[in-house]
């Protein structure tokens, strides 16, 4: 197709579809309202279950059967990027030089790093009393080591970042997940259903039943496949080069 | 005020989807997806909204004192958000892929099949 005649299409089908948009935006409840049905069962629900973070409450207890879906998807998605960015045979890896850092930029990297380590785990380790949780805590706290590259050079953080461990790292989580779920069958509930633990006083680190222990694989999880993936692209980016 | 949120998701995809169409460059193609489905989280928090409410976290409000944005739709954001990273970086390898094997990045060179 050309350039023109593609441009075309892309200009009827985009205005029907921004017609039908509009049209639809129109038919919406208004901004702002106050019916929220649906939200104000799940307060309800994660106030029960003693979780001060309802957003928790819902990844986690009520909607935990799909976050088990949504973990399943990073864990496809991390396997899909090794597998296809790994070294084929007519590529070599050759040893990165340690390139010279500007004193600032290494003296900020290294000052850091620990913060954000610590406020990454910090994160996964309140998701169910303050906003944040596995997600996102775990991404900082993967982050946070590659300050190191930032800071000193590839080797330091080959280091301290063997992949191979972060890889079964990853496997185990999403296990801890299934096992937390299963755990549920054998105590007699229904799978990944949190009655099996008690609640807990509201508003403290062990609230929540099991809201806590699929949290923590979850940060786990992600910290781990975050790493893998910075990783596998960093390798094609520093490591692999083409041809003998 | 009463639709604008909604017809920004609405603004935000149609542009994301033009970028895909028009693009010539798979990174490129790749960043507008991204954009496509950044709308999905203004047209989820949109719809989540209510006026004078708060986050519904806890840990420092009182239950019941104020009232609440709604939380489902936030989690909905949640996972949108970390899907999307994660099918942001499968696509990107496979450009890597695609850039080794055919030594370039534009979608309309990549047209004839090969071995």
């Amino acid at each position: 197709m050309s350039r023109r005649a593609r441009l075309w299409l892309v200009a009827v089908g985009g205005g029907a579809l921004a017609a039908l948009l509009v049209a639809a935006c129109l038919d919406l409840p208004a901004f702002g309202g106050t019916r929220h049905p649906y939200g104000d069962r799940a307060v309800r629900e994660s106030l029960a279950r003693h979780t001060a973070n309802t957003i928790a409450s819902i990844n986690f207890d009520q909607r935990a059967f799909d976050t088990l879906g949504e973990i399943s998807i990073l864990f496809a998605a991390v396997l899909g990027c090794v597998v296809l960015l790994r070294q084929t045979r007519d590529e070599h890896r050759a040893r990165p030089e340690p390139e010279p850092v500007a004193l600032p930029v290494r003296r900020y990297a290294l000052a850091v790093l620990p913060v954000a380590l610590l406020t990454g785990l910090y994160v996964i380790a309140h998701g169910q009393l303050s906003p944040g949780g596995g997600f996102q805590g775990g991404v900082v706290a993967a982050t946070s080591l590659h300050l190191l590259y930032l800071g000193a050079d590839y080797r330091a953080l080959e280091r301290i970042r063997p992949v191979g461990l972060y890889e079964v790292g990853d496997a185990l989580a999403v296990s801890a997940y299934l096992v937390t779920g299963i755990a549920g069958l054998i105590g007699g509930t229904a799978f990944l259903a949190n009655t099996l633990l008690p609640y807990g006083t509201f508003n403290t680190l062990s609230s929540g039943g099991t809201v806590p222990l699929l949290n923590a694989a979850v940060g786990m999880e992600v910290a781990c496949a975050v790493v893998v993936l910075l990783a596998r692209f960093l390798d094609q980016a520093v490591e692999i080069e083409e041809g003998k | 005020m009463g639709v604008l949120p909604y017809l920004v998701a609405a603004w935000i995809f149609l542009a994301g989807c033009y970028g895909l169409a028009t693009s010539r460059n798979l990174i490129h193609a790749v960043g507008c997806l991204a954009v496509c489905q950044s709308a999905t989280y203004v047209l989820l928090l949109a719809v989540g909204y209510r006026d004078h409410a708060t986050a519904p976290v806890f840990s420092d409000v009182q239950p019941g004192s104020r009232p609440v944005v709604d939380p489902v739709v936030q989690a909905l954001t949640l996972t949108d958000v970390v899907v999307g990273a994660t099918v942001t970086a499968l696509l990107l390898a496979l450009v890597v892929q695609v850039s080794k094997r055919h030594g370039t990045v534009d979608p309309d060179a990549l047209s004839e099949l090969r071995g």
